[in-house]
């Protein structure tokens, strides 16, 4: 469906070690928290992030803090890769009071404005118009920032998804639509679900930029979308990106769903091969700009700040019962 | 009679709705899922092929209207929504176009729509994936709501549902799919509208929806150990509500105690106090009515808050103690 390009590294060394950090980052927290779901500890319902890595990472790595990201039920990766605090999101999967979202909210409803995400929303394409709103904020204030909105490929079945995009376009926002192609709306095969799974054409119809790109190569997320957004600061008006990826995990939770028989182990393991995490290291190790030795350092201190995480959330407190109709509305 | 599960018998219903009349067919998403909505529709695919059990894309909106496009030509579907949460993208279809098709073109045409509302809480899920929506759907006119509690009742009124030559919103919950029940093997239909004393009592009515059923069954219990006596009302259908039944209760114990696990606000616990309000009863009571419900506030995630969130048998026990408690004369004693 899409050809690999051979990407000669002109991203700077800085960039790809800060995405490469971040890549992991995502990927240790996830692998974490999918052993404390299954020790029963984590009882929210994660989406797991796992294989999808890459395209949270290019695309927030290309964005300004003062950006925005509106994320889905998917949320981890966005949250990190935007500069979350694993603390506040170790916390959020836990419940507590000092949660990103004080608890209220869980893993599917994660936000922090402090760093540019105002919300993730467990309701399917529910937050594509809000990237659009945002926009338009943006618009009306004359500001040179852009608004992000990432989804996957099941939210293409709902109106909303069309609507904003033609909103969008009409008026030229400065917006970036991501649609994480991960190949499978819970259950369901793409297949299944879209008459025409050539996602980017049906974006063409609006008539903005469009591309597709191997969503497990970092370095293409990166560059396509820092190009579309720089653009779209000088207000060029919308752009659409489709990430091919693969999540390795099930729907929710910690398994990996093969036995289900809702998809083979051998498509699994052609995914894993393509470990976008791997994929960056290699190029990296080859080219010398990571060593083994330097591998293990940042390992380490990933493994610091998880922990660290722990440490955090085990001294937080769950909400208080009489809580219950707190912040219904704001109040003076 | 065997006993068997609330799921089981949903997922009963199905099969010989499917096989007994060719005009019903079933879609919405997760219908030949594993898990999306429970074993409720275990092994219908393989019976009736992806035409008759059409499992759709993430697209409620267009799936309902497709459902009331496909009812006003004669056909009989039932649309599922796996959490009533997802039903708000499917509003406009349900709200504007279902309910008001028949009165709007002067009776020509009806609708015969089963649009089934799964309620899909706890587990730290949140706002978003929490919610019941009963009220919602009884507010608007020309729509028909019924929320089964047991399992005979859950295959007859989803029977009746599909039955029904009107819009029904069909509403169930995730809470009650174990519970098990005596269930006919034979297809039968219960009638819209009724509903029945689950306890007969004299001393206070405590009327009750769906999952809430059985919470104020557990509360009578504990309070005939204290020598109350409850008459205990499972609503079955919220509209059109089975109001005889209220007042022959209400008339004889003087009090009522109301359960709906939604919100309080505009709620069924409202519209069944105004009932009584609006009745001859209201002068008769020896004490205010008590709505046990769900706070005027969105679900929460921690499962701390969600036990302050959902009622609870205990709640109602204590509603009932207040009614009791309570004199017109000397309410100072009372919690309210
Ligand atoms: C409006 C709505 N309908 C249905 C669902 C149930 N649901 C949760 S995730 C999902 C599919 C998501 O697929 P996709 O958008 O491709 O994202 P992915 O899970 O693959 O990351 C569905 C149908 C929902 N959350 N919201």
């Amino acid at each position: 469906m899409y050809k690999k390009k051979s990407v000669n590294t002109d991203i700077p060394l800085k960039t790809l070690r800060e995405m490469y950090l971040t890549m992991l980052r995502i990927r240790k927290f996830e692998e974490t928290v999918a052993s404390l779901i299954l020790k029963k500890e984590i009882q929210t319902p994660c989406h797991l992030y796992i294989g999808q890595e890459a395209i949270a990472t290019g695309v927030c790595t290309s964005l300004r803090k003062s950006d925005y990201v509106f994320s889905t039920h998917r949320s981890h990766g966005h949250y990190i890769a935007k500069g979350g605090d694993l603390k506040k999101l170790m916390a959020e999967l836990y419940c507590r009071e000092t949660g990103c979202s004080y608890g209220r909210g869980g893993s599917m409803h994660i936000a922090d404005p402090d760093i540019g995400l105002p919300g993730s929303s467990a309701i399917v394409a529910g937050t594509i118009p809000l990237a659009v709103g945002v926009a338009y904020s943006f618009f009306l204030q004359k500001k040179d920032n852009v608004s992000v909105a990432f989804f996957g490929d099941g939210a293409v079945g709902e109106g909303v998804f069309y609507e904003s995009l033609n909103l969008a376009a009409l008026k030229k926002l400065p917006v970036l639509f991501v649609c994480e192609n991960n190949l499978f709306s819970t259950h369901m095969p793409i297949s299944a679900c879209l008459a025409n799974i050539d996602i980017k054409k049906t974006a063409e119809t609006f008539c903005i930029p469009t591309a597709r790109v191997d969503g497990n190569d970092v370095q293409s997320v990166y560059k396509t979308a820092k190009k579309m957004i720089e653009n779209a600061r000088k207000n060029k008006g919308p752009a659409f990106i489709e990430c091919m990826t693969y999540r390795w995990y099930g729907h929710v939770g910690p398994n990996l769903d093969i036995d289900k028989g809702l998809r083979s182990k051998e498509e699994l393991d052609y995914w894993m091969k393509r470990d976008p995490i791997k994929k960056l290291e290699r190029q990296m190790i080859q080219q010398k700009i990571l060593t083994i030795a330097k591998k293990k350092v940042i390992e380490e201190m990933i493994k610091k700040e998880i922990d660290e995480a722990i440490a955090f959330k085990n001294k937080s407190h769950s909400p208080e019962k009489i809580d219950i109709a707190r912040s219904v509305f704001k109040e003076e | 009679m065997r006993i068997i599960r609330y799921s089981e018998a949903i997922n009963e219903a199905l099969h010989q709705l499917l096989a007994s009349n060719k005009k019903v067919f079933l879609i919405g998403q997760g219908v030949t899922s594993p898990w999306y909505v429970g074993t409720t529709t275990v092994g219908l695919i393989d019976r009736f092929g992806p035409h008759r059990v059409f499992d759709t894309p993430v697209s409620e909106n267009a799936v309902t209207g497709l459902g009331v496009g496909a009812a006003l030509t004669g056909m009989r579907p039932i649309v599922v929504h796996p959490r009533m949460d997802f039903m708000y993208y499917a509003m406009d279809q349900i709200a504007n176009q279902a309910a008001n098709w028949h009165y709007m073109f002067g009776g020509q045409m009806s609708v015969p729509i089963t649009i089934w509302g799964i309620i899909n809480r706890g587990g730290e899920q949140g706002a978003q994936h929490s919610q019941a929506l009963q009220a919602i759907f009884a507010h608007i006119p020309g729509l028909k709501v019924v929320m089964p509690s047991t399992p005979y009742d859950v295959k007859g009124l989803l029977v009746a549902s599909v039955e029904d030559d009107n819009p029904v919103i069909f509403i169930d919950d995730r809470w009650l799919y174990n519970y098990e029940g005596d269930v006919p093997e034979e297809l039968y239909s219960i009638k819209i509208g009724k509903g029945i004393v689950r306890r007969k009592g004299k001393d206070v009515t405590i009327v009750a929806t769906s999952y809430m059923v059985y919470k104020a069954i557990e509360a009578g219990k504990d309070l005939e150990k204290e020598g109350v006596d409850v008459e205990i009302i499972d609503l079955r259908t919220v509209k059109p509500m089975d109001k005889q039944l209220l007042y022959n209760s209400v008339k004889k114990t003087k009090r009522l105690v109301i359960a709906d696990a939604s919100w309080k606000t505009c709620g069924i616990g409202a519209e069944i106090s105004a009932t009584i309000a609006e009745s001859k009863l209201l002068t008769t009571l020896k004490a205010p009515i008590i709505r046990i419900t769900l706070p005027d506030a969105p679900a929460p995630a921690s499962s701390v808050l969600e036990q302050a969130y959902y009622p609870e048998s205990k709640d109602i026990v204590l509603a009932v103690e207040n009614l009791l408690k309570y004199s017109c004369d000397n309410n100072e004693k009372c919690d309210y």
